[in-house]
């Protein structure tokens, strides 16, 4: 019998949710505990006695009857959540009361208020994600670590650190009180937005795109788009990027793992289905006065999407998108990315002047895409000499050997052609 | 054929979901396969990792225990070989050993008159 890929990491998530929510948030550490010893408990019995027929509420009743023991052991020597002691002070831990705390309904809370609680603003953005990551989705550190390309330590410091945080507010984020909600909830996405990202664009060593952390990051949108003060048009709006981005990845990266830009993936590839409902979802996005940066970037996924071609792409549409978006959030990658649809709309001529427009382009110094822009657009008025130089530079600042490999591509392209007619991609990771 | 008994000395516990998963995983898999090949008699029963120690020859002294998360019988399971070089061959494959932990094989004595 095989266990369903990152069974025990998803079901992580929920019972640290709902024992976090027993136990108080300053006990996360024995949520934690309790939970890995219901993952011991299926491999010491699942061996013997089989997978049971649904494995998640097998762990989940499991966890609930070791919370019990540990509430009934330590009930008098620790202060648990506030409501849970002053009921287990007068009933002397009567394990019914959890009851209501196992309930479908109950967990998908647990697991949003958690979700608010990991993106307390006290928290710095990178803490928040590193935090989901591992509370909400079961990474641990070294999964952490290896998805941000970064040291376990540094990994393990934020972590530890950002749980002491939250384990001095002695309480889980409300999630009844809209007003709390409502302040909290751009954090939440932003946090979610940059995971996706961090999986779509990420610059791990081995890969380019790591579409787990895609996954999770739709998984957690999916978990706001049950409850009703939630689904907000911005959360629609959010999950509508995600999808459009999402449907494209069987066409971005291939199976030797080579990342294609936009213009030179196979189309046919793309998620169909997956497009459908990304659509649908920016359509119900838009049913509100609020327009928000995943609104404009999942409407410039949505033009890509239904473009036939590259060629056949509405460039003019797409660099409104831009100028919206700079508008609402402005960014240097968001202006190179305005400046490459200039130079898909008017010729690389003006895409060159647009990059040049470009304020402080000291910032994106880091960025392999300015300069390969920059060398996909000299190539194609014609300076083979220029385009080279550039995809020079862009090698020197890859982040990984996906990207190495492609500018590579693109250098031998350069000097064994050195030939503008050739069919450039797109001059960007796809976005 | 003789009989055998594997007893399971846990190693250390799993410390991320993933692996927790991967080993219950492996476990399952490698149960399976020793019983394809007819040498799994009986899959036993796993153990609680708690309990009692009783001891005394008169009085009886009745401790708790044993608490240890590693180094203690995790569970059993009755093995069907035709001698303990076999048997030992069939423990081979258990995941236990990469985890630190390890297998008794122990034949089950023949009872003759």
């Amino acid at each position: 019998m095989e266990l369903s890929d990152h069974l025990f990491r998803r079901e992580a998530g929920r019972m640290v949710a709902v024992l976090t929510r027993i136990f108080g948030v300053h006990n996360m550490a024995l949520a934690e505990d309790v939970v890995q010893d219901a993952f011991c408990r299926a491999m010491d019995v699942w061996p013997f006695q089989g997978v049971p027929d649904n494995p998640s509420a097998w762990l989940m009743a499991t966890a609930k009857r070791r919370a019990i023991d540990v509430l009934r052991r330590e009930h008098t020597a620790q202060a648990f959540a506030p409501a849970l002691s002053a009921a287990l002070d007068e009933d002397g831990a009567d394990p019914s009361i959890l009851d209501a705390c196992f309930e479908t309904e109950a967990i998908v809370d647990d697991q949003l208020r958690m979700m608010f609680t990991c993106c307390h603003p006290r928290l710095p953005e990178t803490s928040q994600v590193a935090l989901m990551l591992n509370v909400l989705c079961g990474f641990s550190v070294a999964e952490v670590a290896h998805a941000f390309v970064e040291t376990h330590t540094a990994v393990e410091k934020r972590i530890v650190r950002a749980k002491h945080v939250l384990a001095s507010l002695r309480h889980v984020f409300d999630v009844d009180i809209e007003a709390d909600v409502e302040r909290r909830l751009p954090v939440v996405h932003r946090a979610i937005y940059l995971l996706f990202n961090h999986g779509y664009h990420g610059a791990s060593p081995e890969s380019a795109v790591r579409i787990e952390l895609c996954q999770e990051a739709m998984r957690l949108i999916a978990l706001l788009q049950v409850h009703p003060r939630m689904r907000t048009p911005a959360t629609n709006a959010l999950a509508a990027l995600c999808c459009l981005h999402a449907a494209r990845l069987p066409g971005r990266l291939d199976d030797a793992g080579a990342v294609h830009p936009l213009g030179a993936q196979d189309r046919t590839l793309w998620d169909r289905a997956m497009i459908k409902d990304g659509l649908e979802l920016l359509d119900r996005s838009a049913r509100g006065r609020m327009l928000t940066e995943y609104h404009v970037e999942a409407a410039i996924a949505a033009v890509h999407a239904e473009a036939p071609a590259l060629a056949a792409t509405d460039w003019v549409r797409i660099v409104e998108l831009y100028d919206m978006l700079m508008a609402i959030r402005p960014s240097p990658v968001v202006a190179l990315h305005r400046a490459i649809a200039i130079g898909e709309r008017d010729g690389p001529e003006h895409g060159l002047a647009a990059i040049a427009a470009i304020e402080r382009p000291d910032r994106l110094a880091r960025y392999p895409f300015y300069s390969a822009a920059l060398g996909e657009l000299e190539l194609r008025r014609g300076a083979a000499n220029r385009a080279h130089t550039y995809f020079l530079d862009a090698l020197s600042v890859a982040r990984n050997e996906t990207e190495r490999q492609f500018f590579r591509q693109r250098i031998e392209t350069v000097l064994s052609v050195g030939n503008p007619t050739i069919a450039s991609p797109l001059p960007s990771p796809d976005r | 054929m003789s009989e055998f008994v594997f007893l399971y000395v846990n190693g250390e516990p799993p410390a991320t979901p993933e692996q927790a998963q991967q080993m219950t995983q492996r476990w399952m898999t490698w149960m399976h396969e020793l019983a394809e090949s007819g040498h799994l008699k009986d899959r036993g029963v796993p153990l609680e990792r708690t309990g009692k120690v009783v001891s005394g020859t008169t009085s009886k002294t009745v401790t708790d225990g044993p608490f240890a998360e590693k180094d203690i019988v995790s569970g059993f399971s009755l093995i069907l070989a035709k001698d303990i070089d076999e048997a030992v061959e069939c423990s081979l494959g258990c995941p236990i050993f990469s985890a630190g932990g390890a297998v008794e094989v122990r034949p089950v004595r023949q009872l003759t008159m």
